[in-house]
């Protein structure tokens, strides 16, 4: 067990949010086609309500705080919030598209101890990556913050978020990224809107696509060890959850508004209206999702890929049932294996589930034993 | 090499909390992660520059911890000299300045 999983298992014990998201604003300067959040800048905390917020955090034992948005350089005082965080002695990292930064914002980002900045890059075509943002130039303004970035010495990383209009880029922006010698990562996942409006995962990649990615050593690594399918499903698996949102994660919006992780709006409490260790310790939302271990879900558990599956509970839970299974990841499954997604029957039978979501699974009988 | 009349300073360049008696830090010059135990916590805590390391190994650890001064001493020395060596703490003869964040 590395450390970083000892230190999880041990703030999951505690009680401890170990990584806190922190949204800036949801308003940006880029219009990504895939974008889960509106724009609205409307109700937005204040820097000095911010900073508090910050404060409350890393008093509850925060380590990892990620500054997000929306585009969190639009904010004037960007800058003097992760001052704040990192006097703090918070592990901070900066997701950005990084189109406002120039040498001087590159020079104060390192200044400042920031552990890593962020950067989305759809494509290795200009005019590609700049469709998808539907910002002119965004490509090059991209491009040359990385080269400041990395001309002082910051850790970037770069992902590539695969959809329809850049699928079959991922190898070139892998190569890209090892020209400028950053990290990379691919992620296929287009998730909802916040709002519950599903039109944009039209976007995402086809399961054919999704399958070639996952067996592609450049994104993978061991591509026999991460395709590998695992059959021991034991009591350890099951006592597990899902992932660490609401367990050691939490996601806080420029509004106040406190949710498990990003990508699950289920609204735990507003830290206008209460504190952030009273809606950590005490709201009734957090308490329910820290409840479910594995083998309370009534479909997953009884599912030969529960031992890997990448199940998002914030994906079920937009899907209209928190504890049922989020498709998409079904999907992923099967990409990744090959091995459809079977699910143990009444009578002992394993019965498909469809692993490309068209049907949605509503009532699925348990195994009486 | 660190000796009674060290002085030891937290770097500015980590991030650091608290989890129950550990303690996390990480470099961020070089990522490196570290997990203090309790014993390390204190010493770590203790670290502001002014105190000497003898008398932080005297008053924090060898009151909290069933040790002797001689051993932990020793074990302090080793424990100050790797954590400096990735830059998570400033070890000096004199007493540090407080260098405050950038």
């Amino acid at each position: 067990m590395s450390l970083l999983e000892e230190m999880n298992r041990k703030a999951t014990a505690f009680g401890v949010p170990l990584s806190v998201h922190l949204d800036l604003t949801w308003r940006c300067n880029e219009q990504c086609v895939h974008c889960y959040l509106d724009h609205d800048g409307k109700g937005e905390m204040t820097t000095a309500e911010i900073k508090d917020v910050i404060r409350q955090v890393a008093e509850c034992g925060t380590f990892f705080l990620s500054i997000s948005g929306g585009e969190p350089l639009l904010r004037r005082d960007c800058f003097e919030i992760l001052e704040y965080a990192r006097a703090l002695r918070l592990n901070v990292k900066l997701k950005t598209n990084a189109v406002m930064i120039g040498p001087g914002e590159a020079a104060r980002i390192r200044q400042l101890g920031i552990e890593q900045v962020q950067i989305s890059v759809y494509s290795h075509r200009a005019e590609v990556h700049d469709a998808i943002t539907k910002l002119p130039g965004s490509f090059r303004r991209t491009i040359d913050a990385i080269r400041h970035l990395k001309e002082n010495g910051v850790k970037v990383s770069i992902t590539n978020i695969l959809m329809k209009p850049n699928a079959g880029h991922g190898k070139a922006v892998k190569q890209l990224a090892d020209e400028l010698a950053v990290a990379f990562h691919i992620d296929p996942t287009i998730t909802p809107k916040l709002n519950g409006d599903w039109s944009i995962t039209s976007l995402g990649i086809s399961g054919k696509e999704l399958e070639e990615v996952y067996h592609t050593e450049e994104f993978v690594g061991n591509v026999g060890e991460f395709c590998s399918p695992v059959s021991t499903v034991d009591e350890d698996v099951l006592k597990e959850y899902s992932c660490s949102a609401g367990h050691t994660l939490a996601y806080i919006s420029p509004f106040g508004d406190v949710f498990p992780c990003v990508g699950f709006p289920m609204l735990c409490g507003n830290l206008r209206k209460q504190s952030f260790n009273e809606i950590w310790r005490h709201s009734a939302a957090l308490t329910e999702l820290r409840s479910v271990h594995m083998r309370d879900l009534p479909v997953c558990s009884q599912c030969i890929h529960v031992a890997y599956c990448s199940r998002c509970p914030g994906l079920a839970y937009m899907e209209g049932d928190p504890r049922g299974p989020s498709s998409r990841d079904c999907e992923k499954s099967y990409a990744r294996t090959g091995v459809p997604v079977l699910i143990q029957s009444a009578t002992g039978d394993r019965v498909p589930l469809d692993a490309r979501g068209s049907v949605r699974i509503t009532e699925v009988p348990r195994d009486p034993s | 090499m660190a000796t009674e009349a060290t002085y030891i300073a937290q770097s500015p360049d980590i991030a650091s909390s608290t989890l129950g008696d550990d303690t996390m830090i990480m470099s961020t010059l070089d990522s490196t992660l570290f997990i203090l135990n309790s014993v390390g916590t204190v010493i770590w805590k203790a670290a502001d520059g002014a105190t000497p390391l003898s008398r932080i190994v005297q008053e924090k650890v060898c009151a909290e911890f069933d040790v002797s001064e001689t051993q932990a001493l020793v074990d302090a020395k080793e424990f100050v000299e790797k954590l400096a060596q990735h830059g998570i703490l400033h070890v000096s003869g004199e007493p540090v300045p407080r260098k405050e964040m950038a």
